[in-house]
């Protein structure tokens, strides 16, 4: 029982990260009519807001400690970063400890300008053109922006650990009445899902009760006739991508401490993301919500070692075996609506 | 047999054939040409350096490319001459290769099988290179080293771990001055039981590739000789990115120790993740909890940050050691880089200073001449003390350095601490023995 | 000519003179010049041009025609890699045996995917191509390491059996691919002043194979069953009205697009007996779908010049290093020097995805038909400027040629 509940747990953090993603996506997909292969970039380029800020706060200046040697034998020049001489040693090194949640506020502005400049300057020209057009531009887009972040930051794995305080695991079996110590999970990946679950209910509740989403929704299901009332649902769609990107970044600043960012971090995701959209059926939030965490706890279980025992691989294709089992029972996905993509 | 007939660029660039201008006659060429692949003819000689550039082992690659870099202002006679002045082997002047100029080409492996051999195969047939080296993953370059056979140029592996390598993929004209799984295996295990005693269960999560099964099969077998329990084998797969799935039931396994045959990004990402679920913190039947990875490199340590605090691995080389070959190179490589070379470097660097003094002793470019001097050379002052090339399977045995996290790092690059140099005669074994079996090096090829 | 009217009869003739003459167009700069880096006319890279334009025309078959876009077809092309060197170790290393089985391998094992991914269409067709893609990869990558080599990949081996030919040579090594006796390594080399061009016997054989492939596809385009995958495309719902079921004409299209895949596939091993399980892998599949793309999907020569292109960036780009671009710039003073390679260094060698990337945008925004679209444009251009009048537009990119 313990078991299960672990891998429910894992299942549901995992699928934070894919729901988070998928509903970006889908979002996209929904209000502009796009399909975006560069949203796992921007997923990645959230992660590398929390490295960059983490950076940021850790620049320094070297001072020469003459009583130490680096690894040539010369005296060792030794980093300090300026917080620590603006705010003291201690409080300095709380805030640098504390760069991630930080990365929050620093990722917010940067990805909406993204999102801004993303749609303005490119995808606005693609709404009109085939699919596969969007595709591959978009496809593009990403290959490119990995790259610089490649050119900046390296092709390896960057550590952002989560802050001192949240390192550790929580007792979560001692809480539902399970013996102490049976059920362990980290803080931080507690931490992730509910971030991930306050961040889902911001988006459905800014689309239901603001009369900016009601006007979305409307232009969603009827673009035409919105656009006929004299709203300009172009601008709002603008911002809705904005927002979508600025979801998928976020869902990457959070993701860093239980990942250590990498260049190559949102292709792996992309195409689990895509299956999870479609699973959930396209152009449906709910949908896509729901589908992240179904697939991530099935992933979850799928991993453990007596189900691989019984079937070998399995878990590395669970995803893709409920894939194709969803879309040949349900042909538009768990709660798609009919005609979408289909053409 | 083979009939390789590729472009002789050294052949045209050095040689007088330009001058032969416009009016010489079409010249037909078969097999009167050249004695082997690629002869060098000119003044220079062309070597192919296949590193990853993308991928998952893009950094690993950069270390190479420069070690390399490194390697031929050497042998060019450029700089401070690093290991040669240390190198046993005194037939190298710092006048290039046989007085011939050492140049270079650069490829991209990508970590790929395909990739790797595509670019490898353009290095020999577009470049005329008469070695291929670099790579740091054992399937491009068991790969590679097939097809330098087929071609009849010298392979002279990167980093390549897994015992195929030199097992049942051995080559005639492949050379691995790295270690291997089952060395890692031989080093680890008494030192893991004297640390942590010899009653323990250990947990395995391995990479679900081949490097992952003979390293699980090396580390298993050996632990297993000194009296550790397996519990359980878990394959995840390669490039997982959250391993808190496997991660999670180990603890409720009866396990005590967690062995991660991971390396690269998923080593980095699997120990985070261990770390993260507090396995180093927990308890299981009555002793700590550990946590062991097989193959460390300085670059992945970096990767892992503070996580790998105490954990303990096995290492071909470390820049930290105090011998006058490793500090020659480290700072060699030091003063024009600025960081320390990795063990990636240090490998790549060794190969192409090995290969080059083969053919100074050899006389001759011919690979099969080169097969000759390589075989059951030994050698000393590379930064492993005395080392062999064992003639049957073309595998250098040497010291194994078994590591751990360090705990207070000096500087950046402190991460590792060498715990014990295991010595060769404890990580040696019989060619043939059944981690290897199944390969035969079949014989030399010189192309041509 | 061959039963093809007079254009498509003088483009089957450019095809067969241009891969007939490629180690010549491929060589234009002389051996040692710093140009030659530029060269493409060596083996490895003709025979991939050649290899990866027979993937792309199947593709096109597929996609071009039927407008259905797979995601997943770089698995039938591993299929019939992994079917081929199988072949190679059991029965003859003659390629022709493995060529063959790597078709029908390739060509069932589409007949699968198809069967069950052409249930849907739409983005849900490509999901499920996808997830077959993916699956076989995961698994030839891990579970079916018996049958695979895994990451290592399947080659040949010293004690293989070969029913029809021999494990190994007299003098112990492996035997050579070869065609009745011709091996596909072996090459013919010709110097000519500064220059030298290579006549690789493998490359021959892989563009005879991809021309008969070519004028297939021309005769499948011309065909009154191309007349109806391309109803199929332009309105399946009203083709459906008029009590005409589509799938099997679709599902015809996929096989013998996955065909092709297993052809290249074959041709693949042929050249070079090796199969990894990474020519499996999703981006190996919208490799296939970017040079369709990029050379102009539905055109005849599109996709191969598509797949030349990319081909062509992979294999030249990222061998460009700092010290290649230095030698270029010698010319210049330090300083300026040092600044041109510091703007160029990102976009060559380890940097080549990059310019890809930024390629494929340019081509996508700029010239939606692909490169064949970039290609009548400068006709229509060039065609107005030497005629100096206006000629009738011949404006319908997507369409044939």
């Amino acid at each position: 029982m313990d078991a299960i509940i672990l891998q429910i747990l894992n299942g549901l953090d995992k699928g934070s990260a894919y729901a988070l993603i998928a509903l970006g996506l889908t979002l996209i997909f929904g209000t502009l009519g796009v399909v975006n292969f560069a949203h796992g970039a921007l997923f990645m380029i959230g992660a590398f807001c929390a490295v960059t800020l983490n950076r940021l706060l850790s620049l320094s200046h070297q001072v020469v400690d003459e009583t130490r040697t680096d690894f040539l034998g010369n005296p060792l020049r030794v980093d300090i970063p300026y917080v620590y001489e603006w705010f003291g040693p201690e409080v300095g090194a709380t805030i640098i400890d504390w760069s991630v949640p930080l990365a929050i506020l620093f990722a917010i502005p940067i990805m909406i300008l993204i999102g801004l400049a993303m749609e303005r300057g490119l995808i606005k020209h693609f709404y009109k053109r085939p699919h596969a057009d969007q595709i591959l531009v978009t496809f593009g887009l990403a290959i490119v922006l990995q790259e610089i972040i490649k050119a900046f930051y390296g092709a390896n794995p960057i550590p952002t650990p989560a802050p001192e305080a949240f390192v550790g695991s929580f007792d979560f079996g001692a809480l539902i009445g399970f013996d102490p110590l049976t059920i362990m999970y980290p803080y931080w990946r507690l931490v992730y899902f509910s971030f991930a679950i306050i961040i889902i209910a911001a988006v459905f509740a800014f689309l239901r009760y603001t009369t900016f989403g009601m006007v979305v929704r409307a232009g969603m299901a009827d673009r035409e006739t919105v656009g006929l009332l004299g709203i300009n649902i172009d601008k709002r769609f603008t911002i809705m991508f904005a927002i979508a990107a600025c979801v998928a970044g976020l869902a990457g600043v959070m993701y860093t401490p239980i990942l250590s960012p990498n260049y190559n971090m949102g292709m792996n995701f992309l195409v689990l993301s895509f299956v999870v959209v479609v699973v959930g059926g396209m152009g449906s939030l709910p949908g896509a919500v729901a589908a992240g965490f179904l697939l991530g706890i099935l992933e979850s279980f799928a991993s453990r070692a007596e189900v691989i025992d019984i079937i070998p691989g399995i878990n590395q294709v669970i995803i893709y075996l409920v894939a194709i089992i969803v879309l040949l029972t349900r042909p538009r996905g768990l709660l798609g609506r009919k005609g979408v993509m289909e053409e | 047999m083979s009939k390789f007939h590729i472009s002789r660029r050294g052949l045209l660039k050095g040689s007088a054939v330009a001058g032969i201008g416009l009016a010489a006659p079409t010249i037909f060429t078969s097999k009167a040409w050249a004695s082997f692949t690629n002869e060098p003819k000119g003044d220079s000689v062309t070597l192919g350096f296949n590193v990853p550039q993308s991928g998952v082992y893009a950094d690993e690659g950069a270390d190479q490319l420069r070690a390399l870099r490194l390697a031929v202002e050497h042998l060019n006679g450029e700089g401070d001459g690093g290991m040669m002045g240390t190198f046993s082997s005194k037939a190298l002047k710092g006048n290039g290769i046989l007085g011939k100029k050492v140049e270079f080409v650069t490829g991209d492996t990508q970590t790929k099988t395909d990739a790797a051999r595509a670019s490898a195969r353009s290095m020999i047939e577009k470049d005329g290179a008469v070695m291929i080296t670099g790579g740091s993953s054992s399937g491009p370059a068991v790969a590679v080293q097939a097809l330098c056979q087929e071609a009849g140029v010298i392979f002279m592996a990167g980093l390549t771990h897994a015992n195929d390598t030199t097992g049942k993929d051995r080559r005639r004209n492949g050379f691995r001055h790295f270690f291997n799984s089952y060395m890692s295996g031989a080093a680890l295990a008494p030192v893991l039981a004297s640390a942590y005693g010899k009653d323990r269960n250990a947990y395995y999560l391995t990479a679900d590739y081949n490097w992952g099964y003979t390293t699980e099969q090396a580390i298993s077998e050996a632990t297993e000789g000194v009296g550790w329990t397996t519990v359980n084998k878990v394959l995840t797969p390669l490039g997982a990115g959250d391993f808190s799935s496997y991660i999670a039931p180990v603890l409720q396994s009866g396990a005590d120790v967690l062995v991660l045959v991971h390396y690269g990004g998923d080593m980095v990402n699997s120990l985070t993740n261990a770390v993260q679920f507090g396995l180093r913190d927990a308890q299981a039947n009555g002793k700590n909890f550990e946590i062991v990875v097989p193959l460390y490199s300085r670059l992945m340590a970096k990767g892992a940050g503070a996580n790998v605090k105490g954990i303990f691995g096995s290492t071909n080389w470390h820049w930290s050691l105090p011998d006058e070959g490793s500090k020659a190179f480290t700072r060699s490589f030091g003063t024009k880089y600025g960081v320390p070379p990795s063990q990636a470097a240090h490998t790549v660097y060794c190969q192409a200073l090995l290969y080059a003094d083969a053919v100074e002793r050899a006389g001759s470019f011919n690979p099969c001449g080169v097969v000759e001097a390589l075989e059951d050379f030994e050698f000393d002052g590379l930064g492993n003390g005395p080392t062999l090339y064992r003639a049957e399977d073309h595998q250098c045995f040497k010291d194994v350095l078994v590591v751990k996290g360090k705990e207070n790092p000096a500087n950046e690059f402190d991460l590792l601490e060498i715990v014990e140099k295991t010595p060769v005669d404890q990580v040696t074994y019989p060619h043939d023995h059944p981690q290897f079996a199944g390969g035969a090096l079949g014989a030399c090829n010189a192309g041509s | 000519m061959l039963g093809l009217n007079r254009k498509d009869s003088g483009l089957f003739l450019l095809v067969i003179c241009l891969t007939a003459l490629a180690p010549f167009l491929l060589n234009p700069f002389p051996e040692g010049s710093e140009l030659a880096q530029f060269n493409a006319g060596y083996p490895d890279l003709m025979q991939r041009f050649m290899i990866f334009g027979i993937f792309a025309i199947g593709f096109n078959i597929l996609f071009g025609l039927t407008g259905y876009l797979s995601f997943g077809h770089a698995a039938f092309l591993g299929v019939g890699s992994y079917a081929g060197v199988w072949m190679m170790k059991l029965l003859t290393v003659n390629v022709v045996p493995a060529i063959i089985m790597s078709v029908i391998v390739a060509g069932l094992f589409s007949l699968i995917v198809g069967f069950i991914s052409l249930r849907r269409s739409g983005i849900y067709f490509s999901i499920l191509t996808l997830a077959f893609a993916q699956m076989s990869f995961a698994l030839a990558y891990s579970v079916l390491t018996p049958i695979t080599n895994g990451e290592t990949g399947l080659q040949l081996s010293l004690n293989d059996p070969r029913i029809l030919g021999i494990s190994q040579t007299v003098d112990g090594s492996i035997p050579a691919a070869n065609f009745f006796g011709i091996e596909m390594r072996d090459s013919l080399e010709l110097a000519m002043g500064g220059w030298l061009f290579t006549f690789n016997a493998g490359y021959y054989l892989a563009a005879i194979v991809m021309l008969i492939s070519f004028y297939i596809a021309i005769r499948i385009f011309r065909s009154p069953f191309g007349m109806m995958l391309r109803a199929v495309k332009s309105n399946q719902q009203r083709m459906s009205y008029t009590g005409l079921n589509t799938r099997p004409y679709a599902l015809t299209a996929f096989v013998i697009s996955g065909m092709y895949a297993g052809l290249a596939g074959g041709l693949m091993v042929a050249m070079d007996p090796l199969a990894g399980a990474e020519r499996m892998y999703w981006t190996a599949s919208g490799e296939v779908v970017l040079m369709t793309i990029l050379g102009g999907a539905g055109t005849l020569l599109g996709p191969i010049i598509g797949a030349s292109a990319i081909k062509y960036f992979e294999n030249i780009f990222s061998k460009i290093n700092d010290t290649v671009l230095h030698g270029w710039f010698s010319f210049m003073p330090d300083g300026l020097q040092d600044f041109v390679v510091a703007i160029i260094h990102p976009f060559i060698g380890k940097g080549w995805h990059l310019t890809l990337g930024l390629m494929f945008m340019l081509v996508v925004i700029f010239l939606p038909g692909g490169l064949m679209e970039g290609i009548n444009r400068l006709r229509i251009w060039f065609g107005k400027r030497i005629n100096g009048r206006q000629q009738t537009p011949d404006h319908a990119p997507a369409t044939s040629s």
